[in-house]
């Protein structure tokens, strides 16, 4: 196998990481449930909580 | 894994299509299609309420109806038709059969039991909590029950959705990544799972409290957590309806993206981003800090608002390139003007596209803004805004991609061609009105979600300037133009599904159509060239600065810094 042909196989064998996480409905999911689950939903609970309760 | 399933080739495109894909999608997509109509008919109703003149229901029969209308078009219309683009995005797409047919129609029957039993409580007249149903507003068990079973059925089509991923790619009928259509129909499905988590959270405890098994929820909380459910339940809309712009787009021009990557990153930023918007709903609640507002609502919510804008340059961009390969290239516009405006599928995505862009988008980003929001908050402006992101947006789109579903999936040619073919412009042009008329009395301070704008029986009476009035007539006409075109819609399609000539299909390979060929690869445009489509976008940058900072002026003016 000559130089040449050895890059263009290893070439072709990369997958670039963002592609395989656009890849991955699974790992995409992952993100798309807990990112909000995180930033909105539980940041937004524990101000609720943490609110005094009237006396 | 072999399968006997049967399966047919559509002659005019050349898809694979599977029975068991075929037959949910149909169903999924004539159940949308009815709740449309009775939550159509409620909405002009609503509007037909609210206009002075006219102000057609009495006090109690109008909030049954607006919650009516709320529920059925909000929720049951737009889910039962994404479902059905679920299926086609994954199955018809990907040349595959679909994951458990079972669990989909365990699935669909689930949510049409849902969606019954909802209606059921909503018109027996003890429901009327509105679509948001805050607590302590209490409705009937049932009301919840069926929403709960709506959500169950639905959070099941999507893993259905998800499983006939891994079907396609275990089976091999496609090869590298999925189409793009089929990624945002993804993104679509990741949404909608989060959205029905949220849901879940926060209305099995409510339905425990309507039986009194719970004595108490917190109304802050209800709030916080049931917009995770009702904003990013539209969100989920906002990843169909632009997977729809591109189908629509692929399979009328054979147009292909200016860029897979930069498309998939658009909608990656909708997966990261998207559904923090919810907190839009409550910037002027106390309780909870400017940062978790703030946060939210601009700075992570403006790298999700960059996704529309890069897919609101990309789809008009794919249309152009493809345009200007046919010999359309004179000048900055031949492109557009040539286009196909006579096809209801391209002018209802191209209507849907515009109107999204220029009036739902530029409004709920300077909406979002906390200190304009103040302006507008809970005015009939948030109704003018999300009528043109959910009605003019996404609406629009579904009715557009059915009159390409009608010869594809039901195999009948459309009747009433004419009809057909003016449909979307009656639409939009109501819709638009719709939208722009709503706004415009919303910043009068109109207030949404009330019976009757001349407060007759208030015990403090407000008069309205005569223009906000006027414009609320307006509204009213406009509905009545949108319900024209609605009812257009329903007759076509329909008639079509009853009494269109049938097409026939095949068992054998029939040469795959290219422009439809382009919605089931991967693949870009190579070296496309779209000035016109730059000219449009720095319409709409101007537009958009422009108005962001009308808005501002306005603010300084309600309280002037002196």
């Amino acid at each position: 196998m000559s130089e040449s042909e050895k890059d263009t196989n290893e070439n072709e064998e990369k997958i670039p990481v963002m592609q395989q996480l656009l890849d991955n409905p699974f790992l995409l999911l992952f993100l798309g449930v807990t990112i909000p689950t995180v930033f909105y939903l539980i940041w937004g609970i524990m101000e609720i909580v943490t609110i005094p309760i009237a006396k | 894994m072999a399968t006997n399933e049967q399966y047919r080739i559509c002659q005019s495109t050349g898809l694979r299509v599977y029975k068991s894909a075929e037959n949910l999608i149909k169903a999924n997509a004539v159940v949308a299609v009815v709740f449309l109509a009775i939550g159509g008919l409620f909405g002009l109703m609503v509007a037909l309420t609210r206009w002075k003149a006219v102000h057609l229901l009495p006090a109690d029969w109008f909030y049954l109806v607006l919650t009516a209308h709320g529920i059925n078009v909000l929720i049951v219309w737009i889910i039962f038709f994404e479902m059905a683009v679920l299926y086609f995005a994954s199955a018809v797409l990907l040349g595959c059969r679909l994951a458990t047919p079972r669990w989909a129609w365990a699935g669909f029957v689930l949510m049409l039991i849902g969606a019954i039993m909802t209606n059921v409580a909503v018109l027996q007249g003890d429901s009327s909590v509105m679509f948001t149903s805050y607590v302590p507003l209490k409705a009937a068990p049932s009301f919840y029950l069926g929403i709960i079973l709506f959500a169950v059925g639905a959070l099941v089509g999507c893993f259905v959705f998800f499983g006939t991923l891994v079907l396609a790619k275990q089976e091999r009928t496609y090869e590298g990544s999925v189409p793009l259509v089929t990624f945002g129909a993804t993104v679509a499905a990741i949404i909608a799972v989060f959205t029905i988590a949220s849901g879940a959270i926060i209305l099995i405890p409510t339905f425990l409290w309507s039986f009194g098994y719970i004595s108490h929820i917190d109304t802050l909380m209800y709030r916080t957590i049931w917009w995770g459910l009702g904003h990013s339940s539209q969100q989920i809309n906002v990843a169909a309806h632009i997977s729809i712009w591109y189908l629509i787009s692929a399979v009328v021009l054979g147009a292909k993206p200016l860029s897979e990557k930069v498309s998939r990153g658009a909608f990656l930023l909708y997966i990261l981003f998207l559904q923090l918007a919810s907190a839009h709903h409550l910037l002027v609640d106390p309780g909870i800090s400017s940062e978790w507002k703030v946060f939210n609502t601009s700075y992570a919510i403006y790298l999700a608002v960059l996704g529309s804008m890069i897919h609101g340059l990309t789809v008009p961009g794919q249309i152009e390139a493809a345009q200007r390969k046919k010999g359309f290239n004179n000048g900055l516009f031949e492109w557009l003007r040539k286009a196909p405006w006579g096809n209801p599928a391209f002018s209802g995505m191209f209507i849907s596209l515009i109107l999204f862009g220029f009036l739902g988008g530029i409004s709920g980003v300077v909406m979002g803004v906390e200190q304009i929001n103040l302006i507008i908050h809970n005015t009939i402006y948030v109704p003018g805004h999300f009528h043109a992101t959910v009605v003019a947006g996404t609406t629009l789109a579904f009715m557009a991609v059915t009159y390409l579903l009608v010869p594809l999936i039901f195999q009948r040619e459309l009747v009433l061609p004419g009809w057909a073919k003016v449909q979307p412009y009656v639409f939009g042009i109501g819709v638009a009105g719709i939208s722009l008329f709503m706004m415009g009395a919303g910043t009068l301070g109109v207030p949404r979600r009330h019976w009757d704008i001349s407060q007759a029986d208030a015990i403090l009476p407000y008069d309205f300037p005569g223009a906000a009035n006027l414009m609320m007539g307006l509204n009213g006409l406009s509905a009545l133009l949108a319900g024209v075109g609605g009812i257009m819609f329903v007759v076509v399609v329909v008639g079509s599904i009853l009494f269109g000539k049938k097409i026939e299909s095949s068992s054998e390979v029939a040469k795959t159509d290219p422009a439809a060929e382009v919605a089931t690869k991967y693949g870009s445009e190579e070296h496309p060239s779209v000035p016109g489509t730059l000219v449009l976008v720095a319409v709409f940058f101007i537009s958009f600065v422009l108005y962001y900072y009308v808005n501002w002026k306005y603010l300084a003016e309600i309280w002037p810094l002196r």
